[in-house]
């Protein structure tokens, strides 16, 4: 029994002093001078562009990866295509490969003398390249998700509802689709965060410019270095907040997941 | 997806083999890349230790707030990394009262840790759920002590998932970069990891010296990626 608390104290104390302990730090600091500074921060134009940018990436990224994912998904479980298991193996290249090497990449790519310099709109320091590096990060999460479940619902209830005379597509509708769905919304929601909080592959291809390629997360780090730290810590716990919202969809999807 | 990389591979190579080797055997990126691969090898110790212990918390023992320590391992995968890297210098940086973290090393390594907690709990957890403990109590009751019930039972059976949860923490830890770009300092030779290096070449206009690096990582991730693959099949070895 006083093993069991020491472990129970142990695990608390890990994860308070390294995860609690500073980030409810930087909600005090945000809130020390009271609301007024963060309003005004709230209500720069500089800090509204970034949020809308943000929001832009993320409103782009993550329906194009849902569909990509479920498709993807699909056809790794359901058909051997040739190539399929290479794809299987490169979908998680984004979870282990470093944020910088993928923006890194784009840059070569894009940038003078790379294989796609020179078309005509500008791709590097601008929208583009920036949509490209948000959904190249948050890739995985949809496929990562639904490749399981798929697995293992087996192919008896899609091949009953073909039997029966459902076409491809209503089949997908009516019998794959309502299977997977916690699946795919909880891969959503790991896709969201993903997009919203990416930052080294931004920093590299964005050029991180006020009011126009500045998203939350460089608005972040450019007014920490030029010691605006009160727009900083009010980005930071704008963020915070999405991240725990995330948490909290996470744990209401979870449960349903498992007792599937 | 494939193109960009792509792109770095022939970049890296563009100027031959010789160039190459020059670029990567550059001093100041050798020093990176080695602190890296050493700070992802205590990452990987201290994770294997405290995700297996934080997984046989959540999964074995019953507590009030169980939900709310379940929910915050996720923390470090939804929150923004440089929020991470901003709020872990907020409390060890230079206007804090504890700032002998900020710009060490063990700072850097504060700030892996951070984002590397949910990987092992998250792969041990499941497999701790399913794992049956008839084989514990049936050890037990021949006479093993508590000990000897955990190292002879439990720990070879959540051994894959605990490889392959550091697999996961070691790849990230080598390519984090937003956590640690405030709280490093980029000190050279001193705190500057890969990817901090990486970004500070490209902001040098060096593309060689930042391509040759990230060759290297990417080849790394890939051999992360490839071995992860391996211990899923020797793991499930048995089910076929």
């Amino acid at each position: 029994m006083i093993a069991r608390s020491g472990l129970r104290l142990v695990a608390f104390a890990y994860v308070g002093l390294l995860l609690l302990a500073p980030v409810g730090l930087v909600f005090y600091r945000t809130f020390e001078h009271g609301l007024e500074p963060v309003r005004q921060v709230v209500s720069s134009p500089d800090f509204l562009h970034a949020l809308k940018l943000t929001l832009e990436l993320a409103l782009i990224a993550v329906p194009l990866n849902t569909v990509f994912g479920v498709l993807c998904a699909l056809a790794v479980v359901r058909h051997r295509l040739p190539g399929v298991g290479i794809v299987n193996a490169l979908v998680d290249l984004p979870l282990a490969l470093s944020p910088i090497v993928v923006g890194f990449s784009l840059v070569l790519l894009y940038g003078p003398g790379g294989w796609l310099h020179g078309l005509p709109i500008q791709v590097l320091f601008a929208f583009p390249s920036m949509l490209l590096a948000t959904i190249f990060v948050s890739l995985p999460f949809v496929v990562r998700e639904v490749v399981p479940v798929l697995r293992e619902i087996g192919t008896d209830q899609e091949e009953a509802a073909a039997t029966l005379g459902a076409s491809a597509f209503t089949t997908f509708r009516r019998v794959t689709l309502p299977a997977i769905r916690w699946a795919v919304a909880y891969g959503v929601v790991l896709t969201t965060a993903r997009a919203i909080g990416e930052y080294g592959a931004l920093a590299v291809v964005s050029g991180s410019i006020a009011g126009r390629t500045q998203t939350l997360t460089t608005y972040v780090d450019q007014s920490y270095q030029e010691f605006q730290t009160v727009n900083a810590y009010t980005a930071s716990v704008m963020l915070a907040t999405l991240a725990m919202l995330t948490l909290l969809v996470m744990s209401v999807l979870r449960p349903k997941e498992e007792t599937r | 997806m494939l193109l960009p990389l792509a792109a770095l591979a022939a970049r890296a190579r563009s100027g031959g083999w010789h160039d190459f080797w020059q670029a990567a055997s550059n001093p100041q990126g050798t020093a990176a890349l080695k602190l890296t691969l050493g700070l992802a090898c205590g990452i990987v110790l201290v994770n294997a230790v405290m995700g297996t212990l934080i997984a046989w918390v959540l999964v074995r023992d019953d507590f009030p707030g169980k939900v709310v320590l379940n929910a915050v391992i996720d923390l470090p995968f939804a929150l923004p990394t440089i929020v991470a890297g901003l709020t872990l210098l907020t409390l060890y940086g230079p206007n804090s009262k504890i700032h002998s973290l900020a710009f060490t090393r063990a700072g850097v390594f504060v700030a892996l840790l951070f984002v590397t907690l949910p990987f092992v709990v998250r792969t041990v957890q499941p497999v701790l759920l399913e794992l049956d403990r008839e084989m514990e109590e049936a050890a037990a009751s021949l006479g093993a002590g508590k000990v000897a019930v955990f190292r002879r039972i439990v720990f070879p059976n959540l051994l894959p998932a605990i490889l392959s949860g550091i697999a996961l923490a070691f790849a990230r830890a080598i390519g984090e970069f937003g956590a640690v770009v405030l709280i490093s300092g980029n000190l050279p030779f001193k705190t500057e990891v890969a990817s901090v290096f990486i970004f500070g070449q490209l902001n040098a206009d060096n593309t060689n010296g930042a391509a040759a690096l990230s060759l290297e990582l990417l080849a790394l991730s890939f051999a992360v990626l490839l071995g992860i693959g391996a211990l899923r099949r020797w793991s499930t070895r048995h089910d076929r």
